[in-house]
C-alpha cells in the first residue's frame, strides 16, 4: 500500500503552510474584523498559481491534480477558512465547470484568468427556495432570437461581487422534458451584463473574509453560446461538480480541524492555572488526543476519496463520508479549542474564536449532513 | 529560461546553498566528532540562500541566462536543491563526498572554489551567512580562491554590461561597490522578497539536471578537506543554558531610569 505523499505534493503541502504561516496569518484577523475581502493575499495566490492547481498547462494552470488542490485547502484553512474557501470557490465552482464542459471558445476566453488568480469566477445554483434540491430551479432562460433571457434569484453564491469577479455561471430552466421535469442548463454571464446584478451583500456567522452576495437576473440576456456544456446536462454536470467540491470541502474542515490543534498546543504549553501548564492536566491532555484523532481521521477520509477520483473509481459514497466525517471533526475540535482557550476563546483576537464561528457552515455548504448521510444510504442501497 | 546569444550576452549565474539544520528544532552537535548532528533535527535550506536564488533569478529574468545550483553537503541536500529548482533555477551541481565531512568554513570555501573552476559563470551569488555555523567568511573566502572581486552584504545589485554595482550594507546606511564581472556576490535578507514555488515548477524540478560530483571528479585535494584537516577545531561544545525568567520593570514613577539602568548595565547604551 503507498505510504505518505508522492515528493511534489508533499512540497506543495510544505510551500502553502509556510505561506498561510508567513502571508495569511498576521493579516487575516483584521480583515475578518472589517469583513473586508483580501485582495492582496488572494492576489498573492494567485502568483503561487494556487488558482490554477488542477488544470493543464496548455490553460494556464499549474498541471497538477485534485489532490494538490485539495492539500493546498487544507493547509490554508489551518490558518483561514475565507481564503481558503475563495480559493475552493473559484477553482471548484468558477473555473472547473468550464474546464470540465465549456466550449473550446469559452476554455480560451476564461480559463487563463481564473487560473492566474487574477479573475474569479463563481458558481450559481442555490436559489432562496432551495440548494441541492437542483430540480426545483426556478431561475429560468429562455431562447429569444440567439440569446438566452435570464429571470430569477441566486443566493449564497461565493466570489460573486469582489472587483475582480468575470463570470458567473448559473444553473436554469431552459424548458420542459418529455417527462414533465424541467430541462436545466448551466449559462455563463459575465460579470456586467445588463440586468445581472449583485444584491445584498450578506452578514454573515463566520467566512467574513470571503465573499458572498445574491445574484439578481432581470431580463438579463447572453449570446446562446453561452451555454455551458450540453442543453439540457446542467442539473447532472452539477452534480459532478458538488461531488468533487466535496472532497474539498473535506479537505477544507481537516485544516480547521487541525488549526484548532495547533492553537491548543500552543496555548496548552503557554497558559498556567493553579501553577502548572494546563496541558499538564489530563482533561486538557484528553480533549487534544481527541481533537488530532477526529482531524487525523478525517484527512484519511478524504485523501481516500481523493485517490479513487483521481484513479477514476466511483467515489460518490466515500467523497460524502469524508464530507460528514470531517465537517463534524471541525464542529468538534473548534468546540474543544474555544473551550480550551477558555474565556479567550470568546475573543476575535485569538484565531480559534474564529474557526468556531467557520467551523459551523461546513455542516451546511456543497450538500448538509442530512444530504451526506441521505447519498451514503442510498449508495448503501437502502430504499429510496 | 531567458534570451541566449543577444548582447549583453546572456548571464550565467551560480547560487550557492546549503542545507542546515532547522532553526525551528533543536540543533545538536554530535558527541564522538563534535559536528552536526544531522539526525538530530530537520534539514532545511539556509534561509539566505533562498534571498541569493530569488536575486540570481531576478537577475535572470532582467538579463537572460541561466542560474545554476551549486551545493556541497551530504545525500540530504537534495532537499535544498529540489527547493532551490523549485523556486526556478535551472539545474544543478551536487558535491558529495565522505571526504568532506567536517570541513570548515575555510575548506568549504576551498572545495567550492573546485567545483567552480569547472563552470563557466559570470556571477556567484551566496547568502552572507548560514544559520548554523554563522562563520560569514565563505563568500569572501571564496573570492580569494578564485581570485575574483567580493561583493558581501549585498542590499541591491545592478549590473550593466560587465560592471557590476552594489548597495554593501552598513551600520549606518550602506557603500556603493563596483566591480567587473565575474565577480562573487553575497546578499542580505533586505534585497527581495524570495518566491514561493509554484506547483508547476514544483513538478518540473525533479526534470532538471543535477550533477553530482566526488572530491575526484571536482579535483579536490583529498589532503586539503575533511575534519582531520580541518584549519579550526571544536574543543569543547555545551548546550545552550535555558533561556532565564526576563526582567518586570514596575513603573512607580521611575520606569524610565530602571529600565535605563538596566540598558547600561547591559552595556546597550
Amino acid at each position: 500500500m503507498p505510504h505518505g505523499l508522492s515528493t511534489e505534493h508533499e512540497e506543495l503541502r510544505r510551500t502553502v503552510e509556510t505561506f498561510a504561516r508567513e502571508e495569511v496569518a498576521p493579516v487575516i484577523g483584521d480583515y475578518y474584523e472589517r469583513g473586508a475581502f483580501p485582495y492582496d493575499i488572494v492576489a498573492k495566490m494567485g502568483r503561487m498559481g494556487l488558482f490554477g492547481l488542477p488544470f493543464p498547462e496548455e490553460h494556464g494552470g499549474m498541471g497538477g491534480d485534485y489532490f494538490a488542490l485539495c492539500l493546498a485547502l487544507e493547509e490554508l484553512a489551518r490558518v483561514d477558512s475565507s481564503v481558503a474557501i475563495t480559493l475552493e470557490a473559484g477553482v471548484s465552482l468558477g473555473a472547473m465547470p468550464i474546464y470540465r464542459f465549456g466550449s473550446d471558445e469559452q476554455k480560451k476566453t476564461w480559463l487563463p484568468r481564473l487560473c492566474s488568480g487574477e479573475a474569479l469566477g463563481a458558481f450559481g445554483l442555490t436559489e432562496p427556495g432551495g440548494g441541492s434540491d437542483a430540480g426545483a430551479t426556478r431561475t429560468t432562460a429562455r431562447p429569444v432570437d440567439g440569446e438566452w433571457v435570464i429571470n430569477g434569484t441566486k443566493s449564497f453564491i461565493t466570489n460573486s461581487g469582489t472587483d475582480i469577479t468575470v463570470l458567473v455561471t448559473v444553473t436554469a430552466v431552459t424548458g420542459e422534458r418529455d417527462n414533465g421535469r424541467p430541462e436545466i442548463s448551466a449559462i455563463l454571464v459575465p460579470a456586467g451584463t445588463p440586468g445581472f446584478s449583485v444584491g445584498q451583500k450578506y452578514s454573515k456567522v463566520g467566512w467574513n473574509a470571503s465573499d458572498t452576495n445574491e445574484l439578481v437576473f432581470d431580463d438579463c440576456r447572453v449570446p446562446q453560446a453561452n451555454l455551458v456544456g450540453e442543453r439540457g446536462r446542467g442539473y447532472a454536470q452539477f452534480l459532478r461538480i458538488l461531488d468533487e467540491g466535496r472532497i474539498a470541502i473535506a479537505a477544507l474542515s481537516v485544516g480547521l480541524a487541525q488549526g484548532c490543534v495547533d492553537e491548543s498546543l500552543r496555548y496548552a504549553a503557554e497558559r498556567e492555572t493553579f501553577g502548572k501548564h494546563i496541558g499538564q492536566y489530563q482533561a486538557i491532555q484528553f480533549k487534544i488526543a481527541d481533537m488530532e484523532a477526529r482531524a487525523h481521521t478525517a484527512r484519511l477520509a478524504y485523501y481516500d476519496a481523493a485517490s479513487r477520483m483521481l484513479a477514476g473509481e466511483p467515489f460518490k459514497k466515500q467523497a460524502a463520508i469524508a464530507k460528514l466525517a470531517a465537517s463534524n471533526a471541525a464542529m468538534d475540535n473548534s468546540r474543544d479549542a474555544t473551550q480550551i482557550f477558555g474565556g479567550y476563546g470568546f475573543m476575535n483576537e485569538y484565531p480559534v474564536g474564529r474557526f468556531y464561528r467557520d467551523a459551523k457552515i461546513l455542516e451546511i455548504g456543497e450538500g448538509t449532513s442530512e444530504v451526506q448521510r441521505m447519498l451514503i444510504a442510498r449508495e448503501l442501497g437502502l430504499p429510496t | 529560461m531567458g534570451v541566449q546569444g543577444g548582447w549583453p550576452p546572456a548571464m550565467n549565474i551560480v547560487v550557492l546553498v546549503k542545507q542546515v539544520p532547522d532553526t525551528a528544532t533543536e540543533r545538536k552537535l554530535s558527541s564522538d566528532d563534535k559536528t552536526l548532528d544531522r539526525a538530530a533535527s530537520d534539514g532545511v535550506i539556509n534561509e539566505l540562500d533562498e534571498y541569493a536564488i530569488e536575486e540570481a533569478l531576478l537577475l535572470r529574468e532582467k538579463h537572460g541566462g541561466e542560474v545554476t545550483v551549486l551545493t556541497m553537503g551530504p545525500d540530504q541536500a537534495t532537499d535544498s536543491i529540489r527547493k532551490a529548482l523549485s523556486m526556478g533555477a535551472d539545474k544543478a551541481v551536487h558535491v558529495n563526498d565522505e571526504a568532506l565531512h567536517g570541513s570548515d568554513a575555510l575548506q568549504t570555501a576551498y572545495a567550492l572554489s573546485r567545483a567552480l573552476g569547472r563552470m563557466e559563470f559570470d556571477l556567484v551569488v551566496l547568502g552572507s551567512e548560514s544559520t548554523d555555523a554563522r562563520t560569514g567568511v565563505v563568500g569572501a573566502a571564496l573570492a580569494e580562491y578564485l581570485e575574483l572581486p567580493q561583493l558581501t552584504l549585498a542590499g541591491k545589485v545592478d549590473i550593466e554590461g560587465r560592471a557590476i554595482k552594489v548597495q554593501r550594507l552598513t551600520d549606518y546606511g550602506y557603500d556603493v561597490v563596483e566591480a567587473q564581472l565575474p565577480a562573487v556576490v553575497s546578499v542580505v535578507e533586505k534585497i527581495n522578497e524570495p518566491r514561493y514555488p509554484s506547483f508547476k515548477l514544483i513538478m518540473q524540478a525533479k526534470k532538471k539536471p543535477v550533477e553530482k560530483l566526488t572530491i575526484a571528479d571536482a579535483e579536490i585535494d583529498a589532503a586539503k578537506v575533511g575534519l582531520a584537516n580541518a584549519t579550526t577545531e571544536t574543543v569543547d561544545f555545551a548546550p545552550a543554558p535555558p533561556r532565564a525568567a526576563g526582567t518586570i520593570v514596575k513603573d512607580e514613577g521611575d520606569g524610565g531610569t530602571k529600565v535605563a539602568d538596566f540598558l547600561a548595565e547591559k552595556k546597550f547604551v
